[in-house]
């Protein structure tokens, strides 16, 4: 039980509806999966509830982090409009615990994981490479070299088992990453030590302008059982598969019987960041049909058809949602640059004759213009 | 004192370390049951264990990665590249992220972690297994890097760079792998001199020669050389190349008031052009003549039936010194 897809069903750019694993079709009905059903059948109103909330959360707060950038407020983002399933959905079935290592598009799992308003947003602005605290999260420094988090995650898996505890370490990544070199060394380091890892690969069709199809000429979930790791390919855009192949890939792992692989296949509907412009390299059509298995409303059908929720609670959502929308504004504008002398700073964690002296000579070159207002 | 080959001070040293902290633990292509490809892990596997000395996949990259996710979860991970060549598959891990964490994470996250280098040539080796890629290691901040000379140092500096919150480069001159000297395995690590720090290998008044590595035991027999000339050479054993302690390396240059930079490495941007603008910026006024680098040439390492003509030998050392000492004239004559 792992991927069907065929290699010529991978260059349409929209998969089948046969291909993936789902339990929400993209109207929001539910249909049975004998692999995934088992891992969602308890999930409570409640949690379904909070599993909706930090989606529309994602979506604002990924709505507000492009429209700080376009205000200037932010030298970049990267938007994940489209993959809120895959990151909520499987943030929501981690244990405090864990640890992730998520790329620099893991918005809603950091979300996850209990970030703050300025964690979001001081890195992109430039104020910070990495603003939230990783111990507090229990999250790594978003990765911006793709893949290279793969192997961190693996190591980090490969401490936890030796310490004998049930913690386990998730790699986020995209499909591009998929071609890379320490994505594969990973799998066979995870492999050959059985490391307790989840190595999430969001397949959003799109590494900048390269459409998957350039990285991969089988399906990418089909790689894992080569490196003995097993895996599901999984609708991406359906949060419900999401946290059910989480939990089938925590489990695994708790139970000591290694890595899994999990191939969420979803759309980032956005730019790869501020900076790129899709119109160059995809259809609108793509785009459109993706539209029409958005990952939020999807889950809102269903749990409106199931009687979950309501526009009471949607209505409660939505200002949740506007609410941290405006703290991660006001943490974005309210945010002072620090001093420049700290830039030496935490370049090393024991004193360093070199650099301190090259720190003292910048603060006395900056000492030279004291009084002359601001530099 | 005991008379160990510097493999075995390392090893020695090693031992020490897992014995002294269980959150240490050694990674690398056949470092386990073999000992390691130069024996300097020998045993070390037979004694602690397969959990503490851990054979890996052949993947360089794979190995220095999940290192650093191991340093994430508290552990002292020392790496074993097996040759100075097969580093470059780990340069992106070492200077992206090895390097780098610490300051993006505003020093919360620490990177105790040891890459041990086997390093240079002069044995003969086959293609890539006699490089010296220092200066892409010095060049990137958060590195530390250091290169022993001799046993003592070997087993002290590989101790010292376990113990060490951040990430070490730690260089091991493979051509000195078989060579003996004493070593004191009872010494306290406390106090030992601490790694960044220099060493005046001989004293001597008429120039220095500035060095590290294999090349301090080359720049000694020069010395030795020139004694029998009536030149007094004084030779600095760097010990660490990042950071450099210019402190040493100044006091002997303003004494002597000539100095000689000698590595295997290449020169162009070299460790040993770090060290003459240092030099010059700091003791210029004491300078009597222009500083002289001696060092591998701009090429890739050449096939190893030449490599005696790459690698500085004592006479091309002395010729820089006579250079310095303005000799060079009366040397052709």
């Amino acid at each position: 039980m792992t991927y069907t897809q065929t290699q010529d069903s991978l260059t349409g750019g929209v998969p089948d509806q046969g291909e993936v694993l789902r339990v929400l079709e993209p109207d929001g009905s539910r249909v049975p999966d004998a692999t995934l059903d088992p891992w969602v059948s308890d999930l409570s109103p409640h949690e379904l509830r909070a599993l909706h909330r930090d989606m529309v959360l994602t979506r604002r707060l990924d709505a507000e982090g492009v429209a700080l950038q376009r205000q200037g407020q932010l030298a970049l983002w990267a938007p994940c409009r489209g993959q809120e399933a895959v990151q909520v959905g499987t943030a929501h079935a981690l244990a405090p615990g864990d640890f992730v290592f998520p790329s620099y598009r893991e918005h809603g799992v950091l979300l996850g994981r209990g970030a703050q308003p300025a964690d979001y947003v001081l890195a992109w602005r430039g104020e910070e490479h990495s603003a939230y605290d990783h111990t507090t999260i229990n999250a790594a420094p978003p990765q911006i070299i793709i893949g290279a988090q793969s192997l961190h995650a693996t190591g980090w898996a490969m401490g936890a088992q030796r310490d004998g505890s049930t913690d386990v370490a998730v790699a986020y990544y995209g499909d591009g990453a998929t071609s890379q070199g320490d994505v594969n060394e990973a799998m066979v380091f995870a492999s050959s030590f059985r490391a307790p890892v989840v190595f999430v690969c969001s397949n959003n069709q799109w590494a900048i302008s390269e459409p998957v199809t350039v990285q991969a000429k089988y399906p990418i979930a089909g790689r894992a059982p080569g490196f003995g790791i097993p895996s599901l390919r999984i609708d991406g855009n359906d949060a419900l598969a999401c946290v059910a192949a989480m939990r089938w890939a925590l489990d695994r792992a708790r139970r000591g019987e290694g890595p899994s692989f999990i191939e969420a296949v979803t759309y980032r509907m956005g730019p790869h960041t501020t900076s790129d412009d899709p119109t160059r390299y995809r259809e609108p059509a793509e785009v459109e049909a993706w539209a029409q298995r958005d990952p939020v409303e999807r889950l809102e059908a269903y749990l409106r058809a199931e009687g979950i929720l309501d526009d009471g609670g949607l209505e409660e959502v939505a200002r949740a949602a506007d609410a941290l929308a405006a703290e991660v504004r006001a943490a974005c504008i309210g945010a002072t640059t620090r001093a420049p002398e700290t830039m030496f700073d935490h370049v090393y964690a024991e004193p360093h004759g070199g650099l301190e002296r090259q720190k003292a000579e910048y603060v006395e070159y900056l000492a030279g213009f004291e009084g002359e207002g601001s530099r | 004192m005991t008379a160990l080959t510097l493999g075995a001070a390392i090893n020695a040293g090693l031992a020490k370390a897992l014995e002294n902290d269980d959150r240490v633990l050694l990674m690398g292509e056949d470092i386990g049951k073999l000992g390691g490809v130069f024996r300097v892990t020998d045993g070390l596997q037979q004694r602690f264990g397969a959990q503490r000395v851990v054979d890996t996949p052949l993947a360089e990259a794979g190995i220095v990665g999940t290192a650093v996710g191991l340093a994430l979860r508290g552990y002292r991970p020392v790496v074993e590249i097996q040759f100075d060549g097969f580093v470059y598959p780990a340069f992106d891990q070492i200077v992206c992220q090895v390097a780098k964490l610490h300051y993006r994470s505003n020093g919360r996250i620490r990177m105790p972690l040891v890459i041990r280098i086997p390093w240079a040539g002069g044995v003969g080796a086959a293609e890539h297994h006699s490089e010296s890629p220092e200066a892409y290691f010095v060049h990137t901040a958060g590195l530390r890097v250091v290169a022993a000379s001799n046993p003592q140092d070997a087993h002290v500096m590989l101790q010292q760079a376990v113990a060490s919150d951040d990430p070490v480069i730690f260089f091991e001159p493979k051509r000195l792998y078989h060579s003996k000297g004493e070593v004191d395995l009872d010494a306290a690590l406390a106090d030992a001199p601490p790694m960044h720090l220099a060493r005046v290998a001989r004293e001597g008044t008429d120039a220095t020669i500035v060095t590290y590595g294999a090349q301090v035991r080359t720049a000694l027999d020069a010395a030795l050389a020139a004694e029998d000339e009536g030149i007094s050479l004084e030779v600095i054993d760097l010990r660490s190349l990042s950071p450099i302690d210019m402190n040493t390396v100044a006091a002997s240059v303003r004494k002597t008031g000539r100095v000689v930079v000698t590595h295997e490495a290449a020169r162009e941007a070299g460790v040993g052009a770090e060290l003459v603008a240092s030099i010059t910026e700091q003791c210029f006024s004491y300078l009597e003549t222009p500083p002289q680098r001696v060092t591998g040439h701009d090429i890739p390492y050449p096939p190893s039936k030449l490599e005696k003509h790459h690698v500085p030998d004592l006479d091309r050392i002395l010729f820089a010194v006579d250079r310095v000492l303005e000799r060079e004239e009366e040397v052709l004559r």
